[in-house]
């Protein structure tokens, strides 16, 4: 299995697990950031910069073109303290993670 | 402050890190850096910190760079020979990195000029290369309640502490309460230093400041170590703040600042000195 493939696939178990868990919850979004464009890890620095500026339990909404930052940028939110709310394809390019401001620092 | 698409660039590697951030990169924006000596110790500090961001950095030496510096002071270059060596610092530092704000200072340092040097900073590293300097340099530090991150050099040996009597910790002279007399500093001839020891141990400096500065880590106040290059061996002692002390303990004798001459001068390496008093 090429790296790739892996890679495709491992998303879409995390895809699978995340929308399951928030299914039903309807998530009020207070800041969005288009990080379209951005490759990491500067989609994962910009998202944590955001969030440093954001008051406690504010959502944020990234949304994201570059493949490996679909996986990766929650991971690396979550290892930080960050709660991940959703993680979504928005259209054929583009994902949306739903990230929330926690009081862990 | 918000972060520039430049400054998110170049800081990236280590704002990703746990415990630096936004929040991390700004306090190393806002941290004053006092550096004694742009030489063997105070050149890959001071690389390093204006690298990291470090927002201002202070660099005092009154010496002019020469061909025998080359060998391990790597802020100077050889067509730097003859400039003052914290022109020659600055001018390296602001190549790698405009951001920083570059203070020099082109004098001796003495006991009527130190106190207020130091002041306007929050952090001082000793790389200084004689034990007047150095003593001048802890008394000032302690009287002005600065941090001292200090590193010192020898041949292939080296030694590493922070002193912070203001929060508790020993002070340079709780280790060694006075210069060590003549016939025990070594000779010029004697005082060969290897430029790679005086990179680890000023980066070993560079560190502990920036861990000083974010907080995070354990501080090597109260810690002593002393490194051998020739076995890449080290070794860490405990040490205490001493009560008898003649600067910090609870009769203190010194209550001014020392003008101490130096008898020979081991201008080649970066004060050493291996005589411990309270290490265990």
């Amino acid at each position: 299995m090429n790296v790739q493939l892996e890679r495709k696939l491992e998303h879409q178990v995390t895809m699978e697990q995340t929308e399951e868990r928030i299914e039903g919850q309807k998530i009020q979004i207070d800041k969005e950031l288009n990080l379209k464009g951005k490759v990491c890890p500067y989609t994962f620095l910009e998202t944590m910069l955001a969030l440093e500026e954001m008051k406690i339990d504010e959502v944020l909404r990234v949304i994201v073109d570059h493949p490996p930052a679909v996986c990766d940028v929650p991971k690396s939110l979550k290892n930080e303290g960050y709660e991940i709310l959703e993680v979504s394809s928005v259209n054929e390019t583009d994902w949306a993670i739903v990230v929330k401001n926690t009081e862990f620092k | 402050m918000k972060f520039s698409e430049e400054q998110i660039h170049r800081y990236s590697r280590q704002m990703i890190l746990p415990g630096i951030g936004g929040r991390g990169q700004r306090k190393l924006a806002e941290a004053k850096v006092f550096i004694m000596g742009a030489g063997g110790l105070g050149s890959p500090a001071a690389i390093y910190l204006a690298a990291a961001g470090v927002g201002t950095i202070g660099l005092a030496d009154s010496d002019h760079v020469e061909i025998h510096n080359l060998q391990r002071q790597i802020l100077h270059r050889t067509c730097d020979i003859g400039l003052p060596k914290v022109e020659s610092g600055k001018k390296t530092l602001e190549s790698l990195n405009p951001e920083v704000k570059v203070q020099i200072y082109c004098e001796r340092v003495n006991s009527t000029n130190i106190r207020s040097i130091i002041r306007g900073y929050d952090l001082v590293l000793d790389g200084s290369d004689n034990f007047p300097t150095r003593f001048l340099v802890n008394d000032a530090c302690y009287f002005e309640r600065k941090t001292l991150i200090s590193g010192a050099i020898l041949r292939y040996d080296g030694q590493l502490s922070t002193f912070k009597p203001h929060a508790g910790g020993p002070c340079y002279r709780c280790l060694f309460p006075e210069p060590p007399p003549p016939g025990l500093v070594p000779s010029c001839q004697e005082a060969g230093v290897l430029g790679a020891v005086a990179g680890i141990i000023g980066l070993f400096q560079a560190n502990e400041a920036l861990k000083e500065i974010l907080g995070i880590g354990q501080s090597m106040a109260g810690r002593f170590l002393l490194f051998d290059a020739l076995d890449l061996a080290f070794q860490e002692m405990k040490n205490k703040k001493d009560p008898d002390c003649p600067l910090c303990g609870e009769n203190p004798t010194i209550k001014e600042l020392i003008d101490y001459t130096q008898s020979c001068s081991t201008r080649d390496a970066a004060a050493l000195q291996t005589s411990t008093k309270t290490c265990e």
